[in-house]
C-alpha cells in the first residue's frame, strides 16, 4: 500500500468516502420514497429490493473504510483546529463511521425479523441469508424503529459534517474540504488563516 | 382419507368410461351437474429463492361442473374465483396480491376458467384443458384432476396445476419469487 503524506488522504480513503456518501444519500432518499403509502405497490417492491442490495454494499464499504482507517496512515487534523474542534470532529467522524455500519445492520435485521420473509436477493445474484433471529411483528417494529432513527441520526450528523466542511472551505479557507477532494491545501495556510478576514491568496493555492 | 375403503371400492369404476364391465352404471351414478361448494379449498404456493415461499388461498369462488354420463370427455367445468378474497398468513402479502401489482382486484374482480377439453388418463384421473382469464388476459392452461370421493350427491376432486403468472402480467417480484404458481385445490361439488 502506498504510504501517504501525513497531510493528505490517499486514493482509497477519498474514494470510499465519496462512494459511501453518494450511496447513503441515495439510500436515505430511497428509504423515504419507498415508505410512502401512496406509491405504486410494484414500484415499492422494487425500491425495497434495491434499498436492501445497496444497503449491503454500504455495509461492505463501511467495513472496508473502517479497516482502512485502522490499517493505513491517516492525516493529522488540520493545524488550525482548536482542541474542542479536534475533539468534535473526531467524535463526529467516529459516530459517522459507526452509523455507516449500524444503520445497514439494523436494516438487515428488519429484513431478518419481519414475518413478510422476503428473501434478500443481492442484485438478483446471490441470496443473503437472514440474521439468525426470530420473525415477529414486534421484532420487525422494533428494528424498523432502530433502523429509521439511526438513519435520521446519520442524516443529521452528515448534515453537520457537510456544514462543517463548507464552513472550513468558504469561511475559514483551510484545506479541510480540499484534501478530501484530493487536492493539497494552501501551503502554510494555518498562518494566513489564523486571521478571520478572508484573503484572496489561498484561492490561488488551491489549484496546486 | 376418511372413507378410503369406500373410495377404493367405488372409484376404479367411476370415471373409467372405457372399462366396459360395470363401469356404465357407476358413471351414470356420478353423471350430473354439480355446484362447486364453498367448502372447497383453493390453495396455491409460489416458491421463493433460498427456500420457502408464499402459501395462499382463495376463500370466495363459484363454479359448476357437469359430468357426462356417456363420455367423460364431454364433461365440462367452469370456475370463477374472486381475487379480492385472497388470503395469506401475512396480511400485507395478501394486500399486495390484491393490489395493482398482482391481481388488480378492483379493476379485474374475477379470474375465470372455462374447460375446453377433458381427457381421462386413468381409472380416477383426468386432464382438463381450458381457458384461464386473469387481468383480462386469456391463456390455455391445464389441470390434473383426481376423483377422490363420491357419496350421495357430493363429489370431491383434487385438482393440481402450474400457472406461469408472467402470462397474465403478474410477474412482479421475479426472480425473488418464482414465475410458477402451483395450485392445489380440493374441489367439492354438490349435485344440483
Amino acid at each position: 500500500m502506498r504510504r501517504h503524506q501525513v497531510n493528505e488522504y490517499g486514493f482509497w480513503a477519498i474514494g470510499l468516502h465519496w462512494l459511501i456518501a453518494l450511496l447513503i444519500f441515495g439510500l436515505l432518499g430511497l428509504g423515504f420514497i419507498m415508505r410512502r403509502t401512496a406509491i405504486d405497490p410494484a414500484l415499492q417492491f422494487s425500491l425495497y429490493q434495491w434499498h436492501k442490495s445497496v444497503g449491503l454494499v454500504v455495509l461492505g464499504l463501511a467495513a472496508l473504510n473502517g479497516l482502512h482507517w485502522l490499517a493505513a496512515r491517516h492525516p493529522a487534523p488540520v493545524p488550525t483546529l482548536g482542541p474542542i474542534e479536534r475533539r468534535a470532529s473526531l467524535a463526529t467522524h467516529l459516530a459517522l463511521a459507526l452509523l455507516c455500519l449500524v444503520v445497514p445492520v439494523a436494516g438487515w435485521t428488519v429484513a431478518s425479523t419481519t414475518p413478510l420473509n422476503i428473501p434478500t436477493f443481492f442484485f438478483e445474484l446471490v441470496v443473503i441469508p437472514p440474521l439468525p433471529l426470530g420473525r415477529s411483528e414486534a421484532g420487525e417494529d422494533f428494528w424498523s424503529l432502530v433502523h429509521a432513527s439511526t438513519a435520521y441520526l446519520l442524516l443529521a450528523l452528515a448534515a453537520l459534517h457537510v456544514a462543517a466542511a463548507l464552513y472550513h472551505h468558504f469561511v475559514r479557507h483551510d484545506e479541510v474540504l480540499l484534501r478530501m477532494l484530493g487536492r493539497k491545501g494552501p501551503q502554510g495556510g494555518n498562518v494566513r488563516l489564523a486571521s478571520p478576514a478572508p484573503q484572496p491568496a489561498p484561492r490561488e493555492g488551491r489549484k496546486q | 382419507m376418511k372413507s378410503v375403503a369406500m373410495t377404493l371400492l367405488v372409484l376404479p369404476a367411476l370415471l373409467c368410461a372405457s372399462a366396459a364391465h360395470a363401469a356404465a352404471p357407476e358413471l351414470a351414478q356420478a353423471a350430473g351437474t354439480y355446484d362447486i361448494s364453498g367448502s372447497s379449498q383453493i390453495r396455491f404456493t409460489v416458491d421463493q429463492v433460498g427456500g420457502g415461499g408464499i402459501n395462499g388461498k382463495f376463500t370466495k369462488f363459484a363454479g359448476r361442473l357437469r359430468i357426462d354420463g356417456n363420455s367423460v370427455g364431454a364433461s365440462t367445468v367452469s370456475f370463477t374465483l374472486y381475487p379480492q378474497s385472497v388470503a395469506t398468513p401475512e396480511q400485507r402479502m395478501a394486500d399486495f396480491l390484491r393490489s395493482s401489482a398482482v391481481f388488480d382486484a378492483e379493476a379485474y374482480p374475477t379470474v375465470t376458467f372455462r374447460s375446453t377439453a377433458v381427457r381421462q388418463t386413468g381409472e380416477n384421473t383426468a386432464i382438463v384443458d381450458g381457458m384461464l382469464t386473469a387481468r383480462g388476459i386469456t391463456h390455455r392452461e391445464q389441470f390434473a384432476v383426481r376423483l377422490q370421493n363420491l357419496k350421495g350427491n357430493a363429489i370431491a376432486f383434487n385438482v393440481t396445476g402450474n400457472v406461469y403468472r408472467s402470462r397474465y402480467k403478474m410477474d412482479v417480484g421475479t426472480p425473488i419469487y418464482l414465475n410458477v404458481v402451483k395450485f392445489d385445490m380440493d374441489i367439492r361439488g354438490d349435485r344440483r
